[in-house]
C-alpha cells in the first residue's frame, strides 16, 4: 500500500505524557531517540498529501490553460523565436526526488510544444545564481537524460555564470534603489520559461528570475542583514521584505519587456523511501518493523564511518511526488502555488514556546553531494527551521533554541572553499551579523580567486557564506540562547553557541536563560511542516 | 657561587637528545647539564670587565636546543666548554647598578683593535672574529667558558656589553631586553615595508617569545602593513593581537588567511597547493623544515623570508625559492640600525620593552634547584599557555658569596 494512498491526516500537536514513546532527534547523518520531558509538545507534520495521478497530464493542461493574463504556452511560441527555459537547481528539492524529476516532465512538455511550433532557437539554464554549478550527473538527474543529450553536448544546457560580465544585463533599478541585473540571455528571449519546485513557500514567484537568474549586484539588495531581519518569515510573503524586494525587482523586470512564462510546482511531503519510512512517520504508530529497522540503521550508522555515513544518505532519493501545477502569469501562479504548499504543510500551534529543540538532519538546501559544514549547520538551524512559522516565531524572544547535530570542523573544499575562509577568517573575529556585511563581505564577493572557483569549478560564490549567516540573523537577534547536543565543542563555540553532551544538559544549561519550568516544543522535522502559531 | 653547567660529554649529550624525541626538554634530566653548588667564580678577563650577579635569566630556544642536544654542529667551533648557558640576562654590578647584558662576543670584548670590518660598521652580530682574539671561542656570553652564562649567581661582563636598565623597567621588564633586541633587528633588517593600497602584507610564522616580539616590533615600526601571524595556542593567539597582529591564526589557517588578505589566486580546487601571490615578506620565528617550507608557500614572488628562529639542519624543496625569485636571509642578534639613524639595537629594545610592558611575557620563574622542570616548562611552554621562563636569581644566597 502507497504511503499516500490512504486520506492523509493533518499535522498534529503532541503533549509527552508519562506513556509517550522517545521523540526522534536528527543528528546530522544518524539519529536518536530521547525522552522529553513531560508536558512538552512535538509537531509532527501532515501526511504526504495524494500526488497527482497523471503528472505529464497534469502539466499539459497547466501549460494550455495559465492562470493570470497569460495565454496559453502554445499561443506563445512560434518557429524563428528565442526560447530560453530556466529551471530550479540542485538546491531543491530535498532530499532530491526520485526519477524522474519533476522539471523532466515540465521541461519535457515544453520541449513537446516548442517542438511543434517550429522554435529552433531553445536554451536551458539552471538558475542557481550564486550556488555553485550542477554537474553532468546532476544535470542528467534534473532535465533527464534525453534532454540533457539533446541541448548539452552543443552549449543549449548550461549553468547560470552571475559572474560573466557579458552574460547579464541591467534592466534598471527599482523605485528603492534596487539594482536589477539579470541574465542577458534570458532577458532577451522572447519568452522565458521558469520551471520552479515550490518545496516550501518562500519558493517561486519572481524570486524565481529575480534571485535565480541575477547576480551579487542585485542580490545584495535583499540578501543582506536588515532584509533578513525584516522577514517575519520567510515563508510569508507579505510579511517578508525579502520577497518585497524580489517582487519590486519583478516589476522591473515586467516593465522592462522580459516575457515570463512561469510553471509551479508543488510537492506533497513524502520524503524517505520505504527502508527509511519510520523517520516521518509518529513514534508510538511503529510496527515492529519500524522498530526493528531503526534499531539495525542508528546502531549502524553508529558504528559507520562518517565519510561512508554521508554517502548513503547523501544516496536517498525521496519518494515525493507532485501534488499541483500551475502555469501563466508569475504572480496569480504564485498565490495558487502558495495556497497548495500552505495546504501540506501548515500546522496550527497554539502559543509561543520557551525551548525550541530540534534534530537537524544530514541535508540542506546547499549541501546536496556534499557536507553539511557548521555554517550550514547554523543555517539550516537559525536560517531554515527557525523560519518554518506564521505570524510569530514558535519560540518566544529571548528564548532557547536547542538542535542535535555533530557540526563537524569540515568543509567541501571543491564546493565551499570561501566557507573555510569565512569560518577561520570572519566568526574568528565576530559573529554579529552586522559588522560582518560592514568589514568583510565585499571582500569575499569581490575576491578573485571565490570568482574563478564559482565561474570554472564547483564552488559556492565567495560571498555566500555571509548570504547563509545573513539567513539567520533574525534567530540570532530573536533568541537568549543557542544550544548545540553532541556538536564539535570548538566549532560550536566559533559559531558563538553553546555546545551540550546531551539533551538532559542542554535543558538544564537553558533553564539559566528561561528559568527552570519552561515550555518546550520539538518539532519533528523533516518531513516539512510550517507552525501557524496563534 | 651556584651555576648551571653544560660540560662536553658525548654520551650524554646523545642521551639528551634521544631523550628530547620523546619530550622536549628532557635533555636536562639525562643531558650533560648539571648544577654545580660549588662553581668557582670566574676572573675578569681585563681591567673593562664587570662582576654581574645575575636576577633573572631567560631560556631561549637556542638554549633549549642546546639542553636537548639539537643545536647544529656549526656552532661546535664557536663555544667554548664547558659553559654557564644564559645570554638574556638582567644583574647588578658590585656598584649596585642594575643591567643587562648585550652578549655577542665581538672585537670590542676580545681586545681586537682594530675591529673586524663588520664590528667596525656597527654589524655587532656579524663580528668575524668571534673565535679569536684574548678570549676563548664564544659566539655569545652563555655559550663562552671564560665568561659564564645567566644560569649563575655570578658572571663577568664586558664594559661594552653593559646596558644600563631604566628605573621604571622591572626585572622581568629588563630581562626581555634582549630577546626584544633581537626582534627589533629582525623587524629593521627587513626594512621598511611600507607597500601600497593600505600596507604591505607580513606574516610571522611562530608565536613563542620571538614571534611574540616580531609581532611587536614589526607594528610598531610598520603599523600600517597586515600583520597575519600563526600561532598555534590560544594564548598566543591573544599577545599576538595584543601587540598588533592583523590576525593570528592557527598555522594550519596560514595559507588561506595570506591568501586573503593578499588577494591572491591560488592553485588548487578550492584547497590550496599553493599561492600565486602571498606575502611580501615572512618572518619564520620557528626555523624548522615545516616553517620554512610554509614560508615558501606564502611569499610572493619577488618576495623576502627572514629566519629569525634558529634554525639547524633541514630538508627543503628549494624549487619555489628558485621559481619564485624569493630572497631568504638570516636575522640575527644586533648591533646598530640604519634604519633608526644607527640607534644601538638594545637601547631601541629597551625603549620597546618599557612602551609595552613586555614583562608580561615572563609567565614563571624557577630557583636554579628546579632547572630540570623550568626546562620543560620553557620547552612545553605553548601548550602550558606560557611564553617566556626564567630563572630567579633573586632569593640565592649564593648572590651574596
Amino acid at each position: 500500500m502507497s504511503k499516500t494512498s490512504r486520506g492523509a491526516r493533518p499535522g498534529f500537536v503532541l503533549e509527552v505524557d508519562r506513556s509517550t514513546p522517545p521523540t526522534l532527534f536528527w543528528k546530522g547523518e544518524g539519529y536518536g531517540l530521547e525522552k522529553l520531558p513531560i508536558g512538552s509538545r512535538v509537531i509532527y507534520a501532515p501526511e504526504p498529501h495524494e500526488p497527482l495521478a497523471d503528472p505529464r497530464g497534469a502539466i499539459r493542461e497547466a501549460l494550455l490553460n495559465p492562470l493570470g493574463d497569460s495565454q496559453p504556452l502554445p499561443t506563445l511560441l512560434f518557429s524563428g523565436m528565442k526560447l530560453t527555459i530556466a529551471f530550479d537547481d540542485i538546491s531543491l528539492p530535498l532530499p532530491p526526488m526520485e526519477r524522474p524529476d519533476i522539471r523532466e516532465m515540465v521541461i519535457e512538455e515544453v520541449l513537446e510544444m516548442a517542438a511543434v511550433a517550429g522554435v529552433d532557437d531553445v536554451e536551458i539554464i539552471a538558475a542557481l545564481a550564486l550556488h555553485r554549478r550542477m554537474t553532468e550527473a546532476e544535470l542528467r538527474h534534473a532535465v533527464g537524460d534525453r534532454v540533457y543529450d539533446s541541448f548539452a553536448p552543443s552549449g543549449k544546457l548550461y549553468n547560470h555564470d552571475a559572474e560573466d560580465p557579458d552574460g547579464l544585463t541591467n534592466l534598471g533599478q527599482t523605485k528603492h534603489g534596487e539594482d536589477v541585473i539579470i541574465n542577458k540571455r534570458a532577458a532577451e528571449s522572447d519568452l522565458l520559461v521558469y520551471v520552479n519546485i515550490n518545496l516550501v513557500a518562500m519558493d517561486g514567484g519572481w524570486k524565481s528570475t529575480a534571485t535565480g537568474l541575477s547576480g551579487y549586484q542585485s542580490l545584495k539588495s535583499h540578501h543582506n542583514v536588515k532584509t533578513m531581519r525584516n522577514s517575519r518569515s520567510f515563508m510569508d510573503r507579505h510579511k517578508s521584505e525579502l520577497h518585497s524586494s524580489n517582487w519590486r525587482m519583478g516589476k522591473v523586470i515586467r516593465d522592462a519587456g522580459v516575457k515570463i512564462f512561469q510553471i509551479e510546482t508543488t510537492l506533497n511531503n513524502d520524503a524517505f523511501p520505504d527502508p527509511f519510512g519510520f523517520l516521518q512517520k509518529r513514534e508510538w504508530e511503529w510496527n515492529a518493523r519500524d522498530r526493528a529497522s531503526f534499531i539495525a540503521s542508528s546502531k549502524a550508522l553508529d558504528r559507520t564511518p562518517t565519510r561512508l555515513k554521508r554517502s548513503i544518505f547523501q544516496n536517498i532519493k525521496a519518494p515525493h511526488r507532485m501534488t499541483s501545477v500551475q502555469a501563466g502569469e508569475v504572480e496569480a501562479v504564485h498565490e495558487v502555488t502558495t495556497a497548495n504548499v500552505y495546504k501540506q504543510q501548515l500546522v496550527t500551534v497554539e502559543g509561543q514556546t520557551d525551548i525550541l529543540t530540534m534534530g537537524l538532519p544530514y541535508i540542506c538546501p546547499y549541501n546536496v553531494n556534499s557536507i553539511m559544514n557548521p555554517i550550514l549547520v547554523m543555517c539550516l538551524g537559525l536560517g531554515y527551521f527557525f523560519n518554518l512559522y506564521r505570524n510569530k516565531p514558535l519560540v518566544r524572544e529571548g528564548g532557547v533554541l536547542i538542535m542535535s547535530h555533530p557540526t563537524p570542523w569540515e568543509f567541501h573544499p571543491v564546493h565551499h572553499p570561501s566557507y573555510i575562509d569565512f569560518f577561520e577568517q570572519v566568526l574568528s573575529v565576530t559573529t554579529d551579523p552586522e559588522i560582518i556585511e560592514r568589514d568583510f563581505e565585499k571582500q569575499f564577493a569581490e575576491d578573485e580567486w571565490y570568482r574563478h572557483l564559482y565561474r570554472t569549478s564547483y564552488a559556492y560564490h565567495g560571498v555566500h557564506p555571509f548570504y547563509m549567516w545573513y539567513w539567520g540573523s533574525h534567530a540570532l537577534q530573536h533568541l537568549g540562547k543557542v544550544i548545540i547536543v553532541g556538536g564539535d565543542v570548538k566549532s560550536v563555540r566559533r559559531l558563538g553557541f553553546t555546545p551540550a553532551s546531551t539533551l538532559r544538559d542542554a535543558l538544564e544549561m537553558a533553564s539559566d536563560v528561561v528559568g527552570s519550568n519552561p515550555s518546550i516544543t520539538h518539532i519533528h522535522n523533516p518531513p516539512i511542516f510550517l507552525a501557524d502559531v496563534q | 657561587m651556584r651555576a648551571l653547567l653544560f660540560e662536553r660529554k658525548i654520551v650524554k649529550y646523545g642521551a639528551a637528545r634521544a631523550a628530547s624525541i620523546r619530550k622536549a626538554g628532557r635533555g636536562a634530566v639525562y643531558g650533560p647539564l648539571s648544577l654545580d653548588d660549588d662553581a668557582k667564580h670566574l676572573p675578569l678577563p681585563g681591567p673593562d670587565w664587570h662582576r654581574v650577579r645575575p636576577l633573572l635569566a631567560g631560556i631561549c630556544g637556542s638554549d633549549l636546543a642546546t639542553v636537548d642536544g639539537r643545536s647544529s654542529r656549526y656552532f661546535e667551533t664557536i663555544v667554548s666548554m664547558p659553559f654557564i648557558p644564559g645570554h638574556e640576562v638582567v644583574g647588578e654590578l658590585d656598584d649596585g647598578r642594575r643591567v643587562v647584558i648585550e652578549p655577542v662576543l665581538g672585537c670590542a670584548t676580545r681586545g681586537i683593535n682594530p675591529a673586524c670590518p663588520q664590528c667596525a660598521a656597527g654589524n655587532l652580530g656579524r663580528c668575524e672574529r668571534i673565535a679569536f682574539g684574548s678570549l676563548k671561542p664564544g659566539l655569545q656570553s652563555g655559550f663562552c667558558c671564560e665568561t659564564g652564562g645567566g644560569w649563575s649567581t655570578s658572571m663577568v661582563a664586558h664594559e661594552s656589553q653593559i646596558h644600563d636598565v631604566p628605573s621604571g623597567l622591572t626585572d622581568e621588564d629588563a630581562v626581555m631586553v634582549e630577546p626584544t633586541a633581537c626582534a627589533v633587528h629582525a623587524a629593521m633588517s627587513a626594512g621598511s615595508f611600507g607597500g601600497t593600497d593600505g600596507g604591505a602584507v607580513v606574516s610571522v610564522i611562530g608565536a613563542g617569545t620571538l614571534g611574540l616580539l616580531t609581532t611587536a616590533a614589526l607594528h610598531t615600526y610598520n603599523p600600517s602593513s597586515h600583520l597575519v601571524v600563526a600561532a598555534k595556542h590560544p594564548e598566543q593567539q591573544r599577545f599576538a593581537k595584543q601587540f598588533g597582529a592583523t590576525s593570528a591564526v592557527d598555522p594550519s589557517a596560514l595559507v588561506r588567511a595570506i591568501r586573503t588578505v593578499s588577494r591572491s589566486l591560488a592553485i588548487g580546487d578550492g584547497g590550496i597547493e599553493r599561492l600565486t601571490g602571498g606575502a611580501d615578506v615572512v618572518f619564520d620565528c620557528v626555523g624548522n623544515d615545516a616553517s620554512i617550507s610554509q614560508a615558501l608557500r606564502i611569499t610572493k614572488p619577488g618576495g623576502r623570508i627572514v629566519l629569525v628562529g634558529m634554525p639547524a639542519s633541514v630538508t627543503l624543496d628549494l624549487t619555489p625559492l628558485w621559481h619564485r625569485e624569493i630572497t631568504l636571509v638570516g636575522a640575527y642578534a644586533y648591533g646598530e640600525e640604519p634604519m633608526a639613524a644607527g640607534r644601538r639595537t638594545f637601547d631601541l629594545a629597551i625603549d620597546l620593552v618599557g612602551q609595552l610592558n613586555l614583562g608580561c611575557l615572563v609567565s614563571a620563574t624557577y630557583p636554579l634547584d628546579d632547572y630540570e622542570d623550568a626546562i620543560a616548562h620553557a620547552a612545553n611552554a605553548g601548550s602550558r599557555g606560557a611564553v617566556k621562563i626564567a630563572f630567579d636569581m633573586r632569593a640565592e644566597k649564593a648572590r651574596n658569596r
